[in-house]
């Protein structure tokens, strides 16, 4: 994969609350990821991990409390650092192929050449020979191919990551880490929601678990990441 | 610019998964065949009966086609969460509905102009001398259900029994175009054919009301 120009950014939680009617999905989460970081969020199943990634990029508006990006500078500068999203789901078409796919999401972002700019990327993810395959045909690893190429179509500072490597088999896990790898590499921003040790996990300088919606350790305060990610401590 | 060059690749990603997959047209045509076909066969109606109940009929079979097409609109993005990409894309929300109900219109205009020849046959009224006036309330009528069905479609897509609740809310709701349909298609369809140019005004401002509402609120209806 060729190196992409990409300026990482921050993200600055400030006492965020999510509800959904009388349940807490986030409680008072405050949290600042410095550029360049790459944080892990851990915890089990509803501990509000999705919740707070799909905040991060703007699916879902906080109840109370505030986000604000950080450029590389610090300074605050919301609204205008590109973030990439790969969810759970892949969010591409199945009907569609993977050129189709990457061409639609391009010409919506408004990205200038959008043509070699998904070819490029097709090619980045190893699937340029099959551009025009529909994605129903395609497998679990492929798809997530498909999915991270989607988001990384404008160049993200900041990448969120909801449980990346679910699905994948060891060959797709490593080449999703290889991949991640070289984007960290690029000074991109990560911040990704996993479950317990993986090739993945290792390239995190962070690690942040939550438990019911609220932060109850953190490598920055002093726990270990091992701790976090295995839940040792729990 | 960005809104219609975002409707326009949405658009085109509408027609380019029907056209490949043709799942909502062949369904929707072989339904309102079916009620054409049923009721002639019950009736056996004379031509003036024909042209005292084919028109609500023929738009009673139209509505409920629609409410059949328009319950995947919203419900098939989210199988991959393809919904959340598209707002991750695009600048404005009301692109993402004025891609699908450009095309809903199509399609549901496509289906009536399909079956509209059939409906002249089987019950004996003439629709060619007055054709571009039927196209014209057809376009009228089809637009106003597109509009207020992609709408509700985004708000039943997320709720629990979703496949119950995009008819219940969007069958009362359309009941005024029903009628200023009905009323126009039957004045065009009678022996001595009328423009009802109440009806066409009224079709034309619930469209326009319906739309500006979509403008202003879609966004809070495609919100988690």
């Amino acid at each position: 994969m060729n190196p992409p120009r990409m300026i990482g950014a921050g993200l600055h939680f400030e006492n965020i609350d999510k509800r959904y009617g009388s349940l807490f999905a986030l409680r008072h989460v405050t949290l600042e990821i410095a550029a360049g970081e790459c944080v892990v969020l851990a915890g089990r199943n509803g501990s509000g991990k999705t919740t707070l990634l799909r905040i991060a990029a703007g699916l879902a508006r906080p109840s109370s409390g505030s986000l604000a990006f950080l450029s590389a500078k610090g300074a605050t500068a919301d609204g205008r650092i590109k973030t990439g999203f790969v969810a759970h789901a892949t969010m591409v078409y199945d009907e569609l192929t993977a050129e189709e796919n990457l061409l639609l999401f391009a010409r919506l972002q408004g990205i200038p050449d959008a043509q070699n700019r998904v070819q490029s990327l097709l090619a980045d993810v190893d699937l340029a020979d099959r551009r025009d395959s529909l994605v129903r045909t395609f497998s679990r690893g492929m798809r997530q191919r498909v999915a991270l190429a989607r988001a990384l179509l404008r160049e993200p500072s900041i990448l969120l990551l909801d449980e990346p490597a679910t699905g994948l088999d060891p060959d797709g896990t490593a080449w999703l880490a290889r991949t991640l790898r070289r984007l960290r590499g690029s000074g991109c921003t990560m911040l990704m929601s996993l479950h317990g040790e993986s090739e993945i996990s290792a390239m995190a300088t962070r690690a942040v678990r939550l438990d019911t919606g609220k932060v109850v350790a953190d490598t920055a305060s002093g726990a270990s990441l091992k701790s976090i990610l295995t839940f040792a401590d729990a | 610019m960005s809104l219609l060059s975002n409707t326009s690749a949405l658009l085109g990603k509408e027609l380019r998964t029907e056209f490949r997959s043709r799942e909502l047209l062949t369904t929707t045509v072989v339904f309102i065949l079916m009620v054409i076909v049923l009721f002639s066969f019950t009736f056996d109606p004379t031509s003036s009966e024909s042209r005292r109940f084919g028109p609500g009929l023929l738009w009673l079979a139209f509505l409920f086609a629609a409410s059949l097409m328009l319950q995947p609109c919203f419900l098939r993005e989210q199988a991959n969460d393809t919904l959340s990409a598209l707002r991750l894309s695009v600048d404005d929300p009301f692109a993402i509905f004025l891609g699908k109900l450009i095309a809903n219109t199509c399609f549901l205009l496509l289906t009536e102009l399909l079956l509209l020849p059939i409906f002249a046959v089987l019950y004996n009224v003439p629709i060619l001398p007055v054709l571009g006036w039927l196209v014209l309330v057809l376009f009228l009528g089809s637009l106003g259900v597109s509009i207020a069905g992609t709408a509700l479609s985004a708000v039943s897509a997320q709720a629990r029994m979703r496949e119950l609740l995009l008819p219940l809310l969007l069958l009362p709701l359309l009941t005024p175009v029903l009628v200023a349909s009905t009323q126009v298609t039957a004045a065009l369809l009678d022996s001595a054919p009328y423009v009802e140019w109440k009806g066409i005004g009224f079709l034309a401002v619930f469209d326009l009301v319906f739309l500006t509402a979509l403008w202003l609120f879609g966004e809070y209806l495609l919100e988690e």
